[in-house]
């Protein structure tokens, strides 16, 4: 994120002494001026909006088969916590999640269901096909399951494995975050027709 | 397990309760003890295991179909029976032909059998008759075709290479 | 109540009953009771039809108390449940056509991902199912190998239950405190097999390798930590007030209707029936360890947690003594017909390349045969139906798996009971969808 900012300055015994003389109004014109311009960071807004969607990206909680064991173990395990990442408020609704992370194989009774509850979430949203069975039909190239969850989900991110391992998860997420703080048009999701196809429960 | 010689008398067993010609065969292999029996005849040859023989099997740990092709009849339900008292199992089994595929239900006398039967329903195309809910269990409500026959195709689609990436169509094309 | 009967007062009660609206508003807030809550806000003595309408929702596929993708259509009246119909096969992947096309040994790959708490009693009960109708004899160093782990996954896949069920039902600790405890599980899998899930370290003879050097004494670090943390979960919730409200006497189904169902497991031996495959019909070793089956009296979701907290500590006993008396020999099959030869020898031994080119080309032949193999798996008696037609890739597997015989329960279970006490039976039930959809 690109930002302007004036070099502060290092001494943290001076910046407390201003710090105290803002706070009973003794800084006055110049100075104040320069207090504020040190602590002031210029950026775009659309930056700024990318920058608070990708930390806080809310996943919905949805696990298909093994690759959510993996995802719960990064979600709730104190080892690898992906809380600190943002994405630790995992919402029970579709209304209230900002990305899907599929995790587990797409058999075809339950590939509508997810295009449902896909179309339930609101703009923006991010899709993460997590392991191998999601991304591609994994070892399961048979007449049960979709060969991919791209067949009808625009796909963001691909993470490899079976089970892909905590860290890899994260990696993943990470890699979404730096797609979302990049690209926010996300304009390629016209070939999947997946614009404007929120449910809105009429 | 019942050995060779215990599988032979409760076929005996089996034949003087539900008919001569209720017992098809008799296999013993591995220390396991499979009992053929016809289809029309199920019923009667489970009550009797499971009640009145002298080591009755009063358990009915597994039901599930096999597909024999090439060999005729094709479509085989086995019910997997266990002794708890004396810690013994016996596989029952029964044929059916894909013209002709009905076998009585045993949901009364093994309730354990609901989902199992229609799993066997689902995935062979056995009929059970009496079953309370023959419907699909695994593969969606509409779906055709019975998927773990033997001549039904494995499905899925064909991996791409780079030999034959241009050859196949993508789904956007 | 109309508009009418609001100013008016209500016809049955005639003028006894005070104009609601020209009380002043404190005084109204006392004037409703739950008697006239209860009867539609008239006066109690006028009777009115209680509701008797039958409602019914779909609980899942996609719900975040149900362990997987199961869809239930329950019928309800009120809170309380009166029907419940579960709908399976949301994922539902053809494991057991899969492994039609595959050979024995790529087919391990497959079944381990059926129940995918409880990978290693998968591959358990196909690989036992296979060394019998080759009538192959395991190594007993390799025996103690499957002991320990499928034990040590018996504690993962319970720690597993404990935090998701505990979740479910609503102590949000719980889940944090197993899922750090089953890290460290994973962590000896990984040491061991280079995986943490589906490591596809048995193999048909025995184990894929031997236990690297450190791997003994990490395990015992292991099980010294495990007992004080199980202290520390009974202590958080064994008589935790609202833990008992929401258990005792909660799914209660008697012994003999749970056989009739087929039910086995923690489920069975809850309600107070001692049947483990592990003492009933020991495999692999299981008679050499002194270990007891915890069992359970009413049968209830109370006593099932009882029953499989109890059963982690069992498991713990097993594998310390399976450390201890770890007996030296070869891990695998020294059959090189079955079992890969070891590198060093491909150097060398002409023979040993021939069979390794054979055994990863082509597979192993099985001669024909059928057999059914059961072991009991974390959550009941898992078995393995192989049918074998003489050639390298099976021609029928079956894996009766227990989750699907066992989620028939549930209807007796929950029928007649609340909706919640339904989330606490499922929680309890511990039902694996990988396993019931296959």
């Amino acid at each position: 994120m690109e930002v302007v900012r004036s070099k502060a300055t290092s001494d943290l015994r001076t910046r407390q002494l201003s710090a105290q003389q803002l706070l009973r109004g003794d800084i006055e014109g110049d100075d104040l001026e320069r207090y504020v311009e040190e602590r002031v960071m210029l950026t775009t807004l659309e930056k700024a909006q990318n920058w608070a969607r990708r930390n806080a990206c809310w996943p919905l909680g949805f696990g298909l088969a093994c690759c959510a064991i993996e995802m719960i173990t990064v979600i709730g395990s104190p080892r690898n916590d992906i809380s600190r990442f943002g994405a630790e408020v995992v919402r029970a609704s579709p209304r209230q999640a900002d990305m899907i992370i599929l995790s587990g194989r797409v058999s075809i009774k339950m590939a509508p269901i997810i295009r449902r509850i896909y179309d339930q979430m609101l703009e923006p949203k991010w899709v993460i096909a997590m392991g191998a069975c999601s991304s591609s039909a994994g070892m399961f190239n048979n007449y049960a399951v979709v060969a991919g969850a791209d067949k009808f989900l625009p796909v963001d991110v691909y993470i490899p494995g079976c089970p892909p391992r905590p860290e890899a998860l994260m990696y993943g997420v990470n890699r979404l975050q730096d797609k979302i703080a990049a690209d926010p048009t996300l304009g390629w999701r016209k070939r999947y027709q997946a614009e404007g196809t929120e449910e809105s429960g009429a | 397990m019942p050995d060779a010689a215990g599988l032979e008398l409760i076929a005996q067993r089996v034949r003087a309760a539900a008919g001569a010609d209720a017992v098809v065969g008799t296999h013993y292999a591995h220390r396991q003890a499979m009992l053929e029996i016809a289809p029309a005849r199920v019923r009667e040859v489970l009550v009797h295991l499971r009640d009145h023989d002298e080591e009755p099997f009063e358990f009915l740990a597994s039901l599930h179909g096999v597909d024999y092709l090439p060999e005729e009849p094709r479509l085989g339900v086995h019910y997997q029976l266990l002794s708890r008292a004396r810690v013994e199992r016996l596989g029952v089994k029964t044929r059916v032909t894909v013209e002709d595929p009905v076998v009585p239900s045993v949901v009364d006398l093994f309730p354990t059998a609901d989902h199992q039967e229609r799993e066997v329903y689902d995935m062979f195309g056995v009929l059970f008759d009496g079953h309370p809910d023959p419907r699909r269990i695994l593969m969606p409500e509409d779906y055709e075709g019975h998927p773990q026959r033997r001549d039904f195709p494995i499905g899925g689609e064909p991996v791409l290479f780079t030999f034959n990436e241009h050859k196949l169509p993508r789904w956007y094309d | 109540m109309t508009d009418d009967e609001l100013e008016h007062g209500v016809a049955g009660g005639g003028g006894q009953a005070p104009d609601p609206l020209a009380t002043p508003y404190r005084e109204r807030e006392r004037s409703v009771t739950i008697d006239r809550v209860a009867h539609g806000g008239a006066a109690p003595s006028e009777e009115l039809e209680p509701e008797s309408e039958l409602f019914t929702i779909n609980l899942g596929p996609h719900h975040p108390a149900t362990h997987g993708v199961l869809r239930l259509l329950c019928t309800l009246e009120g809170e309380q449940v009166r029907e419940v119909k579960p709908i399976i096969g949301y994922v539902h992947t053809g494991i057991e056509k899969s492994m039609e096309t595959q050979q024995y040994w790529k087919a391990i790959t497959f079944v381990e991902r059926m129940d995918y708490l409880a990978y290693f009693a998968n591959a358990m009960s196909f690989c036992s199912s296979v060394e019998t109708l080759l009538e192959e004899e395991v190594p007993r160093r390799a025996q103690y190998l499957r002991v320990i782990h499928l034990e040590l996954n018996r504690i993962a896949s319970h720690l597993f239950w404990l935090g998701t069920s505990a979740l479910d039902i609503g102590a949000i600790t719980m889940m944090w405190w197993a899922l750090r405890e089953r890290d460290h599980v994973l962590d000896l899998f990984e040491m061991s097999s280079g995986q943490r899930m589906h490591t596809r370290y048995f193999q048909v003879g025995g184990v894929m390798d031997d236990i690297p050097p450190g791997w003994e004494r990490k395990c015992h670090e292991f099980l010294d930590l495990l007992p004080g943390r199980i202290d520390q979960y009974e202590a958080l919730l064994d008589r935790n007030e609202i833990w008992l409200q929401r258990m005792k006497n909660v799914g209660v189904v008697s012994r003999e209707r749970l056989l009739e169902y087929g039910v086995t497991g923690p489920l069975l031996r809850a309600a107070g029936d001692p049947w483990d495959l592990r003492k009933a019909d020991p495999y692999s070793c299981y008679d050499e360890f002194d270990f007891k089956i915890p069992v359970g009296t009413i049968g209830d979701c109370y006593d099932r947690y009882r029953v499989r907290m109890a059963e982690m500590r069992e498991s713990a006993k097993i594998v310390r003594q399976a450390l201890e008396g770890l007996p030296e020999g070869p891990f695998i099959t020294t059959n090189r017909k079955v079992a890969l030869p070891p590198r060093h020898e491909l150097a060398t031994s002409m023979e040993a390349l021939i069979h390794h080119f054979k055994l990863v080309t082509e597979g192993f032949r099985v001669p024909a045969g059928e057999v059914y193999k059961a072991i009991e798996s974390p959550r009941g008696e898992l078995g393995c139906y192989i049918l074998a037609d003489g050639s390298a890739k099976p021609a029928r597997v079956h894996v009766r798996d227990p989750s699907f015989v066992n989620l028939q329960a549930l209807a007796e279970m929950s029928e007649g009971g609340l909706l919640a006490d339904m989330i606490a039976n499922i929680a309890m039930l511990d039902p694996i969808l990988g396993g019931i959809d296959r």
